[in-house]
């Protein structure tokens, strides 16, 4: 079989060669990986910088992106922000929701619960383009795990290896920090913002972070890079809130399948072993 | 068979069953005494496992199911709320996503190891031919599937895959409107498939059935191809092959265990974690990673018609093997031209995976067609003139002896070691 793997790989190699004259003509830049404290087998999310990466979205992000999938409750979750029941209905309350209709049979809007979800900022995806000029912030409950950007041969068979899985938070940082002055030549549609890492480079969010903007009570630099590392742990974990759960489990069954397969090999050895050393072989030969 | 095949239960109430339903002779003479090769390698497990994956599939889709909804409006957010509300729901989903890409990892190391050793030859024709229904079934039923959860791929891929059948002359615009119930792909699609995809794990386990009854009419081959001769080439499937079975699944799960808990979304597409919208293609439409060859070939044909026969055709084909292959030895050991013929041949498919993920546009489209072209040469041409033309190397004379000189020492004086 050895042959056919060498096969493989030089084969792929050779058509990766082909495919570098596309790679040169897709412009948008490759993210920098980042540090995350939610990669590798045992990597969790860090509370404080779930919580100052909320603090984030509160202030800046939720006034054009919506959070439709998380409910106030996710807040207290093991693994997530860790905030205590008190403060995730306080944060709660702070929010209006919609609700009704009453026993007049009208609408009303009135303090957030737990059980709620996020309220969206605008009403519809009209509104949001109407205030916006035409661009739609997409919803960001699953965004870093619904952006990433292409990892190509070889990158895409070590990731499989290493556990590489950051390639939303990735781009998303990436974008945060990635508005430049457009290349000299290059003029930008009004309303877009130029930016390095997106495909086609006319973003239609305006650049939505500045250094010292928002306050951090915990000591943490008030700059645009660590914010946005902050809001993109925030929303990686808004994507995932089961991976605390997913990776403690995921020990404890790769011990129990470690043992079980290593018993049932010697199980298995011992079995076999009259098979593959027969009492022919074993027997001395009657002329030695 | 000897007199042990023979079951005789000791219990009263399987002895009062055995009379009225002799159902534990059956598992009995199947699963317990049925003479295996002594001869196997681990490429013999993959059944196993592929039937251990079946019931995986099942048991979590069919929990799935309860907390899952077909509405085009529905279906996106209840997956999500599978994900973050259901109790394990998250375990339950990467399971079945995985699982069925894991399925398809065993159900390719079967074929490959069926056509290395030559497995679809007399008398095991009919084994083969249900094995690739199997497949085709298998296919049809991750298709339908990876459409429910209605995220991006799921809608464009459902589109793109719909509409080859317009590709039908004269009555293909028809057919088309007719599986998606409407002019776009929308609610009644998903609904529909969603009953499909409910419905065709009941049939792949039908056929799974007669493919083993099958397979226990003409016994299993072995690396050798040689059929056993006497009780010395075979042992009886419990312990032997069952703990080697139970064993090599255990490894196979390890791999498994690191994608669901490690890399879940390694490979999912991005785009499946946005909605459905109708009114905004994906830049490029990929299909699962497991039917990359076979979207290559289709787009390696420039005519729309060509190229779906052509994809249709390189699975059919395969149930064809048997009569394609004219060679009366069986395993690619002993068929040394054969043997590298059949290995660039699954380079070939490999590097048609690749391609089929990349846009298709110059080089990339030229290479498909290559090896396209390879590929329906290989069946077509290679195969029935090679066993009309290729010197094999001599057989071993029964199962038996190849083992016997295989584990000989080295430098040993055993009895059969100057015969090499
Ligand atoms: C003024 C409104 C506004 C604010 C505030 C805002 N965004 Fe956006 N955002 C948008 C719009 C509009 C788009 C859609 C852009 C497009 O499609 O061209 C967008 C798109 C994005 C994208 C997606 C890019 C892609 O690949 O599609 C990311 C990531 C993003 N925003 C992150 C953030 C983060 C993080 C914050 C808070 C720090 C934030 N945004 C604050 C309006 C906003
Ligand atoms: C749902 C999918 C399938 C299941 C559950 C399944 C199950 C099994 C099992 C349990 C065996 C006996 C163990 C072994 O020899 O590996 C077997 C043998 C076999 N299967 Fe499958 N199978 C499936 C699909 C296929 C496909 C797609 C093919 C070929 C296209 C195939 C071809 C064969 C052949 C030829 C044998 C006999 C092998 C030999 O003895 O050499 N099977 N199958």
């Amino acid at each position: 079989m050895n042959r056919s793997i060498v096969l493989a790989v030089t084969l792929a190699a050779s058509l990766s060669a082909l495919g570098m004259e596309a790679a040169l003509a897709q412009e948008a830049a490759i993210p920098p990986p980042q540090h995350w404290s939610f990669s590798g087998p045992f990597g969790l999310y860090d509370p404080e910088q779930l919580q100052r990466g909320f603090k984030i979205y509160r202030e800046v992000c939720s006034t054009c992106h919506s959070l439709k999938l998380l409910a106030f409750r996710d807040l207290t979750d093991r693994g997530g922000p860790g905030f205590t029941e008190a403060k995730a209905k306080a944060i709660a309350a702070s929010f209006q929701v919609t609700d009704g209709p009453n026993k007049q049979g009208q609408m009303y809007q009135r303090p957030g619960r737990l059980a709620d979800h996020f309220p969206p900022p605008f009403p519809n995806d009209q509104a949001a383009r109407a205030a916006l000029g035409g661009a739609l912030p997409p919803d960001m409950s699953d965004l870093a795990k619904g952006r990433g950007y292409e990892r190509g041969f070889p990158w895409f068979i070590f990731d499989a290896f290493t556990q590489y899985q950051e390639e939303g938070p990735d781009y998303i940082h990436a974008i945060l920090t990635g508005y430049t002055a457009p290349p000299s030549g290059i003029t930008v549609p009004p309303g877009a913002s130029y930016n390095k890492y997106f495909p086609g480079h006319n973003l239609g969010m305006p650049r939505p972070l500045s250094d010292g903007q928002v306050k951090y009570t915990d000591g943490a630099p008030e700059t645009v890079d660590q914010y946005g590392r902050d809001v993109t742990a925030f929303l990686a974990w808004a994507s995932e809130p089961k991976l605390d759960q997913r990776k403690r489990l995921g020990f404890q069954v790769f011990v129990y399948l470690i043992v079980l397969t290593g018993l049932l090999y010697f199980t298995k050895k011992r079995v076999w072993r009259d098979v593959h050393h027969p009492a022919e072989l074993t027997k001395p030969p009657a002329s030695a | 068979m000897s007199a042990s095949s023979i079951y005789t239960p000791q219990n009263p109430f399987m002895r009062w069953l055995e009379r009225r339903l002799p159902i534990g002779g059956l598992v009995y003479s199947s699963f317990v005494v049925y003479p295996t090769p002594r001869n196997l390698n681990y490429w013999w497990t993959f059944g196993a496992i592929l039937s251990f994956m079946l019931v995986v599939q099942i048991v979590t889709g069919v929990v799935l199911a309860m907390h899952y909804t077909a509405n085009a409006d529905l279906a996106f957010d209840s997956v999500e709320s599978i994900m973050r509300d259901v109790n394990y729901g998250w375990l339950l989903r990467y399971v079945h996503a995985n699982g069925a890409s894991f399925f398809f990892v065993a159900v390719y190391a079967h074929i490959v190891r069926g056509m290395y050793y030559g497995s679809y030859k007399e008398p095991r024709e009919v084994l083969w031919v249900l094995g690739v229904i199997l497949f085709l079934l298998m296919v049809a039923t991750g298709f339908l599937g990876y459409v429910l959860p209605w995220g991006q791929m799921s809608f464009w891929a459902a589109t793109v895959i719909t509409s080859l059948f317009s590709a039908i002359p004269g009555i293909g615009g028809a057919v088309v409107e007719w599986l998606w119930g409407g002019y776009a792909v929308g609610n009644p699609t998903l609904n529909r498939f969603y009953s499909l995809h409910y419905l065709l794990p009941f049939i792949i386990t039908g056929v799974v059935v007669l493919h083993v009854w099958a397979l226990h009419v003409v016994g299993q081959n072995n690396p050798t191809g040689v059929e056993p001769k006497t009780e010395k080439d075979t042992v009886p499937f419990t312990p032997h092959a069952t703990l080697k079975d139970a064993f090599f699944i255990g490894v196979f799960l390890l791999f498994f265990a690191w994608f669901v808990f490690y890399i879940p979304n390694y490979l999912y597409h991005p785009d499946n974690y946005i909605p459905a919208n109708p009114s905004q293609t994906p830049t490029h439409i990929v299909p699962e990673w497991y039917y990359l060859p076979f979207y290559a070939i289709l787009r390696a044909i420039p005519n729309k018609l060509l190229g779906v026969i052509a994809l249709v055709g390189s699975i059919v084909l395969l149930a064809f093997l048997p009569w394609l292959d004219t060679s009366r030895v069986r395993s690619a050991n002993y068929r040394p031209l054969f043997r590298v013929f059949l290995l660039i041949f699954f380079a070939v498919v490999i590097g048609l995976g690749y391609l089929g993920s990349k846009p298709p546009e110059g080089g990339y489209v030229t290479a498909a067609r290559f090896l396209t072209a390879y590929y329906f040469i290989f069946l077509l041409i290679i195969l029935p003139l090679l066993g009309l033309f290729e010197t094999t190397k001599p057989l071993p004379n029964s199962i038996s002896e190849s083992v016997l000189r295989r584990s000989a020492p080295a430098g040993a004086s055993a009895p059969l070691a100057g015969r090499e």
